[in-house]
């Protein structure tokens, strides 16, 4: 659980704003490390060539992949979504593939900071915002009909609306939820089957300790593996998902 | 649980350097790159559409040009063969007509020589009578010693011709 730990780093754990403290954190540092690290990947793909190189088309690619995306949810009028909804997978897919570097080899610890509610919760919270205010914005008070799906016969909304309206509320913690607990339940796996094997090594002499930890590091690469699935999955799923909701708030149904 | 335990302590520097590095990429990196990485996409998508009409719009002007000179061919040939005709007409006519006049020419010639043959000839019957009458006096006179005038003996002379064919 130590990985999960927050430290001020630089000495900087007396920072305050306006009462609030603000501390430097390494936390803060990966979520840094993120940015400069999507900056120089999108930087190395704005040579903006006719015919694009590798790099370039990668990053045409992932750009590309959004648009589809947002195309495909909400239709042309994605478009003006295509900035926060880029930014929020590529800065979530940056920090889920930072934090499983084996960087702790070298003596770094990355810190994945989507494996903090406070963090995903706030992600989930901006994309749940947009919805509202788009929503109230574009259709006003009419944006309750969102709530009474179209066809509900007459005496069935009453129980129909508070249904959906929970639902729908459920949705910012349901969204920052799901990207903290998988990136911190894989996170979890993998410190567990590495106890396994650490121990199991230790305990050399028992006879059975090495073959749990043969068979622990055997599963670990695979888990690995798939843990970095789930990192662009569950970004994925948080864009993907984000962009439903704004589908509702743009489209209404 | 460190996200639970330390929340109290952390939760307002989480929420600030996010919202301050979140922001930094969405108006650095989804404001500022995408839109240009995106617009090359869209000008390179044009350019390619563009390229596509031109080749498109030179083809049918390619089409349309052979079509023009395979009229403007099948015309030519038309022409070319109504000339050809004209003239094998023109040689056809020309040379009945030269025909016509030599074979009048030869016609006339013939029927000048068959006057001149036929004068001719008479002109020799003419002659073997004249002959043949003063023969035949002159065998009258020695055989029977007989004196006979030319007309008589001419007469003769044409009696026997005639019978004799």
């Amino acid at each position: 659980m130590h990985q999960f730990t927050i430290e001020p780093l630089f000495g900087s754990g007396g920072w305050e704003l306006a009462g609030y403290n603000i501390a430097f954190t390494n936390s803060a540092l990966w979520m840094a490390i993120s940015a400069i690290a999507l900056w120089v990947f999108m930087f190395g793909g704005m040579k903006r060539e006719l015919v694009p190189g590798r790099w370039q088309m990668a990053v045409e690619s992932f750009t590309g992949f959004v648009d589809d995306m947002l195309e495909a949810n909400v239709g042309k009028a994605g478009r003006k979504y295509v900035p926060y909804i880029f930014s929020l997978f590529m800065f979530i897919l940056f920090a889920n593939l930072l934090g499983l570097m084996p960087l702790g080899v070298v003596g770094v610890h990355p810190f994945t900071f989507t494996s903090h509610f406070t963090v995903t919760g706030v992600l989930a919270i901006m994309s749940f915002s947009i919805v509202l205010i788009v929503g109230f914005w574009k259709h006003g008070l009419h944006f309750f009909s969102l709530f009474v799906p179209q066809g509900t016969p007459l005496p069935m909304i009453p129980i129909i609306f508070p249904i959906e309206l929970i639902s729908f509320l459920v949705r910012p913690f349901s969204l920052g939820l799901r990207l903290f607990v998988a990136m911190m339940a894989g996170h979890v796996l993998l410190e567990v089957l590495s106890s396994f094997v650490i121990d199991g090594m230790n305990a050399f002499s028992s006879g059975i300790g090495p073959v749990v930890g043969v068979l622990s590091f055997i599963l670990m690469i695979g888990i690995c593996a798939l843990e970095i699935l789930v990192a662009g999955i569950q970004a994925y799923v948080f864009a993907l998902l984000s962009s439903l909701y704004i589908n509702d708030a743009e489209n209404l149904h | 649980m460190p996200q639970i335990a330390q929340i109290l302590e952390t939760w307002s520097s989480q929420v600030f350097w996010l919202l301050v590095v979140f922001g930094a990429v969405f108006f650095v990196i989804g404001r500022g790159m995408v839109p240009r990485v995106m617009d090359n996409i869209g000008m390179r998508d044009k350019q390619i559409a563009d390229d596509l009409a031109a080749a498109q719009a030179a083809r049918d002007a390619a089409d349309e040009q052979e079509d023009a000179w395979r009229k403007r061919e099948n015309e030519n040939r038309a022409a070319a063969q109504a000339l050809v005709h004209e003239a094998k007409a023109k040689a056809a006519t020309s040379a009945e007509a030269k025909l016509a006049t030599v074979q009048a020419a030869i016609d006339t010639q013939a029927a000048e020589a068959e006057a001149r043959i036929a004068a001719a000839s008479h002109a020799a019957a003419a002659e073997i009578e004249a002959v043949a009458s003063e023969a035949a006096q002159d065998i009258v006179a020695r055989l029977a010693g007989v004196k006979v005038t030319k007309s008589v003996a001419g007469a003769a002379v044409k009696k026997a011709m005639m019978a004799n064919g």
